[in-house]
């Protein structure tokens, strides 16, 4: 299909600070129709690439354009300015007009249509987001959910041609998210538009779950279906944001390139540990990132197992989070475990314990910082 | 009791108050939302009023005004008469001095609109006046009262610069507050105190809805 609508984005901005912390944002990226999720923590610059998208920010060099619209273009010196470029962009804030109803709200963007096709269009997109008895209602009178949905709306009835999604489900619950993500789906089956869709939550990320760019410090550091990207992150940004818990620093004492392991000590201690092969030489300072939850406990010294790295620790603290239980270990280290509220109760885990931590080789990432 | 000194204050007052208003709108978006560096140029202008003796923007008014200045000469070509002295002057000398009494409160509530509505106005197709027209404006309103409001009262109250340009002649130029210096002038204490009190009830009335209304005392729009 030629008629596919992609959007392909290159952007070079410079922002400067009064410290020497400059930063930059430099990412060339293109986009096919779908979601695609952008990764990454805060101040990574993902809400900035979409503000430069929208024609909110206009980067020093580059070109954006979608299919064959040029939104800009620093050679040629085009700069289209955001209400012609037929976008629809959700803020994090949503930005609802707060002295207008929500009906009022949705049609802001119809003011070009006759009046009985902004009416039907504003009831469609309505019904769509399931808001019609909300309509009218100002902003101040919704709930969070009912807010987003107005956003949702509003940005949409005016048929974009992108959409640009900036953490607008950030504090719903799964359920309430997943039921607003499923309204947007049906909304894309007949459009297909590209949808960006910026968060640092994992927990978003993984109820979308599809195309993911991780992006850190002004650049994209990986990209790819979700599961790749951040279960196995490359950059330390990425493994804070992907949820991994534990930072490690070690140094290579040897390379095993036959077993595709290499033999590190931790720093401080001298503890010995068994980690992937990665692309190090001996002596080198590597970051190592080890999720709480792939983390083992045993009460006893454990004999016969396949885990290649046992270490010991004392329980330095035991605290209960819903259905989890958190358990500080010190190892020489300090590590974070997360067990159930079963497992330490079976295990007797108590303060000042003497325990085993029990880590697979692949449970270690390497990351880069 | 001759009361046409307070009317014609008045008059004077609602006049400077509506057109400043309507200058300053234009004046007060643009300082809020420019992002050249040399605005604060402008800003210290627009302020000036604030600082300077009422006797010195009086006297660059009058020398404007009169017969050899520019504006004097234009208005002897227009009017046949220069616009020293007469009611037209004063409220041209009054826009200046109430000047930053209604450009401030503009730009004040300008820059606390929410940039994120004016971005969303932006992206949803709506060109800049538009976004003015349908959301700066009606998110503004307070800051527009405060500005109608304090440009009122301060033009009820000027005494310096009315003198300068204006001089003292009954119906035309003598306002209240130059009344009330010629009955003290006079020994008239009883007539000052009726004029005074009438002057002092009137601004503090004016003044107490500004507050209300900044305090949203009651609140008939959205919070924000």
């Amino acid at each position: 299909m030629s008629s596919t609508p992609t959007l392909s984005v290159n952007i070079d901005k410079l922002f400067r600070s009064q410290d020497s912390s400059d930063f930059r944002l430099q990412i060339n990226l293109q986009f096919s129709p779908g979601f695609t999720v952008l990764f990454g923590p805060s101040g990574a610059g993902k809400s900035t690439i979409l503000d430069c998208i929208a024609g909110i920010q206009v980067p020093d060099s580059g070109r954006i354009s979608l299919v064959d619209q040029v939104f800009f273009d620093s050679e040629s010196k085009i700069i289209c300015p955001p209400q012609r470029r037929r976008i629809a962009y959700v803020f994090q804030s949503l930005a609802l007009f707060p002295h207008l109803t929500v009906e009022q709200n949705v049609s802001y963007g119809l003011f070009d249509a006759n009046s009985a096709d902004r009416s039907d269009c504003v009831e469609r997109h309505l019904r769509a987001f399931h808001i019609t008895e909300l309509k009218r209602r100002k902003p101040r009178e919704l709930s969070g959910g009912e807010k987003q949905r107005v956003a949702l709306a509003r940005s949409l009835a005016t048929d974009p041609q992108l959409l640009l999604l900036d953490e607008p489900l950030t504090g719903l619950d799964a359920k309430l998210r997943a039921a607003i993500l499923q309204d947007l789906r049906e909304w894309n089956e007949t459009k297909r538009i590209p949808i960006l869709y910026v968060t640092h939550n994992r927990e978003e990320l993984d109820a979308i779950g599809e195309r993911v760019i991780a992006i850190a410090q002004g650049n994209v550091v990986g990209s790819g279906i979700a599961h790749d990207v951040l279960d196995a992150p490359q950059s330390l940004p990425i493994a804070q944001a992907a949820g991994f818990e534990n930072f490690l620093t070690v140094t290579v004492e040897e390379l095993r390139s036959a077993d595709g392991i290499m033999q590190v000590i931790l720093l401080p201690s001298t503890c010995e540990l068994e980690i992937p092969l990665g692309a190090a030489q001996v002596g080198d300072k590597l970051q190592v990132a080890i999720r709480a939850g792939d983390i083992l406990l045993a009460t006893e010294h454990p004999r016969f197992i396949s885990a290649r790295n046992v270490l010991p620790g004392t329980v330095e603290s035991l605290e209960t989070r819903g259905t989890l239980v958190v358990v500080n270990v010190n190892a020489g280290v300090r590590f974070v475990v997360h067990v159930t509220p079963g497992a330490v109760r079976s295990l007797e885990l108590q303060t000042g314990m003497t325990v085993w931590l029990v880590l697979k080789t692949h449970s270690c990432h390497i990351v880069s910082s | 009791m001759n009361f046409n000194p307070i009317f014609l204050s008045l008059r004077l007052a609602a006049t400077v108050a509506i057109i400043l208003s309507a200058l300053a709108l234009p004046l007060a978006y643009w300082l809020a939302f420019t992002r050249w560096r040399g605005k604060f140029l402008l800003e210290s202008v627009v302020a000036l009023p604030l600082v300077l003796p009422p006797t010195v923007l009086g006297f660059y008014a009058l020398i404007l005004l009169g017969p050899r200045g520019t504006i004097g000469k234009l208005a002897q070509n227009i009017f046949g008469h220069p616009l020293a002295f007469t009611f037209t002057g004063l409220v041209l000398a009054s826009l200046l001095y109430s000047l930053p009494f209604a450009v401030q409160p503009l730009m004040n509530s300008f820059e606390l609109l929410d940039r994120r509505l004016l971005d969303a106005s932006a992206v949803l197709g709506a060109n800049p006046l538009r976004t003015f027209h349908k959301v700066i404006l009606p998110l503004s309103w307070p800051g527009l009262l405060s500005a109608l409001v304090l440009s009122f009262a301060h033009t009820l109250g000027e005494f310096g610069v009315v003198l300068m340009v204006g001089g003292n002649l009954p119906g035309i130029t003598r306002t209240a507050s130059i009344n009330i210096y010629d009955r003290v002038q006079a020994m008239d204490y009883s007539g000052a105190h009726t004029m005074s009190l009438l002057l002092l009830a009137i601004s503090f009335v004016v003044l107490a809805i500004v507050y209300a209304v900044n305090r949203r005392v009651w609140s008939p729009w959205p919070s924000r």
